[in-house]
């Protein structure tokens, strides 16, 4: 679909969040806590930041929450009755101001969970949100996403894309056809295309290294036990970076609540030992190092191979969420660079 | 969109109980919806997760020859939590089950040629699978041999099953236990699988080996296998990585670029020889 441009005022802005929320539609938005910015339910447009460079978590959670009930089961003298989830009542839902980079990572986790076999919550919930991203007009020194095929005013991803013009102004890029439809039920609150320039409002992350020379360079360093081991000396496992992740998409499935209780999805990482650990004790992965390569090699080689996607968008999380501060940008310059 | 969703279990009612060895027990599952049983299709090699509502899921293969249609079997060792709650469970109480999942031992690539099978303790049930899928197609295969080894005799699973290969004079059987595993009255022979196969030294020639068993024991078979002439392709095994999903999403069995539940469980030992080894 060819994108639409149109503008919107910020006082327009303000009531078409109102309108959504009237419309029953939840609201996720980036919102000022204490000293960090993250996702949460809004009401108005005063509730949502602009300022910030990037949230602490990503937006995944709309589509894949952190533990999410698969199903109820009752159990009774040895009989068991399972009750499905009601798709129906799941909420229709705007996720308003995640940037460029988080909408394009929509794309990996559809990759991952519709492949070949549906999943079918996490379809439900997709179909149920609307994605309408703010350009970012700052970066840090943790931002890439110009490396791996985005940039910080990039429309993939996105159903509308806004970008802050000044004066209250924003450009309206209408990407998709949700986009187009949520335009088409607020039209009076949109102004006409505006004259001006865009590129000049957004930020300028340098393109630091090649995803594509990323992956070339990996298939040959697979085997390099040293190289491994130096790029996760520091890496304590704990698996900050997948959680912040917007395309980490590994889970662990778990009962809960007894016999009468539920089955439950919950996010998991492959930086975590036990992510493989088998019951006899022995590990495919026992060594951090390893594991590390693991997230490396299924972002950069696996999942474009298999699913036609990168695994990484640029965002930085991991890095800035890392509590022994390795930059995953080092880490992948030095790959791009190394020449095994 | 009315597809089943991936995650939600088929209700399987335990039809029988039979003790194999310590700890180790096989159940044999009848659908309790005649519909889903009838709709059901599997072919050997393929696996399912199998779950205890409350306690969560475990992956196994399916034990038993897709020949043998009304139920499926599986065989497990009592380890964890989810083995300890299904080994808990009686005849006619309830157990989840999702699949089939995976993909096959191509048996029918297979038809003309000698097969030799090679397991090593609680691997034999990805094994038996296949074994009673071609004894019930035997006129397809020339000569079936059987090398089963287990720590100690009582370890030995399947037993009314050895007995019965045994007595076949279509199947050769070698059963071997490590030494000091050993009764007074043991016939068998005596020493770890791969040593035994280097001793039996079977033919290559025009064979398919199939290979299950504990990771130790599948590197040092390998190399006698290569020794004794057969080519990487002609050498199955099936791969047990942990597994949570079934189908490709979770991550877990994720080795190189393939997933196991999905290009696998089954690879040839020259698949193998492409892929990292973290199985």
């Amino acid at each position: 679909m060819e994108t639409e441009k149109r503008s919107i005022q910020r006082e327009a802005l303000a009531k078409l969040i109102e309108q959504w929320c009237r419309e029953g539609k939840r609201v996720l938005a980036p919102r000022k806590s204490g000293d960090k910015v993250d996702f949460d339910r809004v009401t108005s447009l005063s509730e949502v930041s602009f300022d910030h460079v990037q949230t602490v978590q990503s937006p995944k959670s709309a589509v894949f929450p952190r533990v999410e009930e698969l199903f109820s089961f009752r159990s009774a003298d040895g009989q068991v009755e399972v009750r499905d989830r009601e798709l129906d009542i799941l909420p229709e839902t705007v996720v308003f101001g995640l940037r460029p980079c988080d909408a394009a990572a929509f794309a990996a986790l559809e990759a991952i969970f519709n492949w070949d076999a549906p999943d079918r919550l996490f379809t439900a919930r997709r179909a149920r949100t609307t994605l309408v991203a703010v350009a970012c007009s700052r970066a840090d020194e943790y931002c890439f996403c110009t490396s791996v095929g985005g940039g910080p005013g990039a429309v993939a991803g996105s159903d509308i894309l806004l970008t802050d013009l000044g004066q209250g102004e924003f450009l309206a890029e209408i990407a998709s056809a949700k986009g187009r439809e949520m335009l088409q039920a607020a039209d009076s609150l949109f102004g006409p295309a505006l004259d001006a320039d865009k590129e000049s409002r957004l930020a300028k992350p340098a393109a630091v290294f090649a995803a594509d020379a990323v992956a070339a360079v990996l298939a040959g360093l697979f085997a390099d036990t040293a190289f491994w081991e130096e790029q996760s000396r520091r890496c304590v496992g704990c698996g900050a970076c997948a959680y912040v992740c917007p395309t980490c998409a590994c889970f662990d499935i778990q009962d809960e609540g007894g016999a009468s209780g539920k089955r439950l999805r919950c996010w998991d990482s492959c930086g975590f030992g036990l992510f493989t650990l088998h019951t006899s004790g022995h590990n495919p992965r026992p060594l951090q190092s390893q594991r590390w390569r693991q997230r490396l090699m299924h972002k950069f080689s696996y999942m474009p191979e298999r699913q036609g996607v990168l695994g990484c968008v640029g965002c930085g999380r991991c890095s800035r969420g890392c509590p022994v501060d390795m930059n995953i940008l080092e880490h992948l310059r030095a790959i791009a660079e190394a020449r095994p | 969109m009315n597809a089943r969703d991936v995650f939600k279990p088929f209700l399987m009612r335990i039809e029988q109980i039979t003790e194999e060895a310590p700890d180790v027990r096989t159940l044999r599952l009848v659908f309790q919806n005649e519909d889903e049983g009838r709709g059901f299709i599997f072919r050997t090699g393929q696996f399912g997760e199998y779950s205890v509502f409350g306690e969560g899921e475990c992956t196994f293969c399916i034990a038993s020859s897709p020949t043998r249609q009304g139920y499926i079997e599986c065989t497990f060792r009592k380890a964890g939590r989810v083995t300890s709650a299904l080994a808990a469970l009686e005849t006619n109480e309830t157990v989840g089950f999702r699949g089939p999942y995976g993909n096959v031992f191509p048996i029918d690539q297979w038809q003309g040629r000698n097969l030799l099978f090679i397991a090593g303790g609680i691997a034999l049930p990805p094994m038996r699978s296949v074994i009673w899928n071609v004894l019930d197609l035997r006129d397809r295969y020339r000569d079936v041999t059987i090398v089963y080894g287990a720590r100690t005799v009582a370890d030995l699973v399947y037993k009314r099953e050895l007995q019965e290969w045994a007595g076949r004079d279509d199947v050769k059987l070698v059963t071997t236990v490590d030494p000091g595993g050993e009764t007074p009255d043991w016939q068998g022979e005596i020493g770890f699988v791969p040593a035994v196969l280097d001793k039996l030294a079977p033919a290559s020639h025009d064979t398919v080996a199939v290979v299950c068993g504990p990771p130790v024991m599948i590197k040092f078979t390998f190399p006698v296998l290569a020794r004794l002439g057969f080519a990487p392709g002609d050498i199955y095994t099936t791969l047990e990585n942990r597994m949570k999903c079934g189908v490709g999403k979770c991550g877990r069995c994720n080795t190189g670029k393939h997933f196991v539940c999905k290009d696998g469980p089954v690879f040839t030992f020259a698949q193998l020889q492409e892929m990292p080894q973290e199985y």
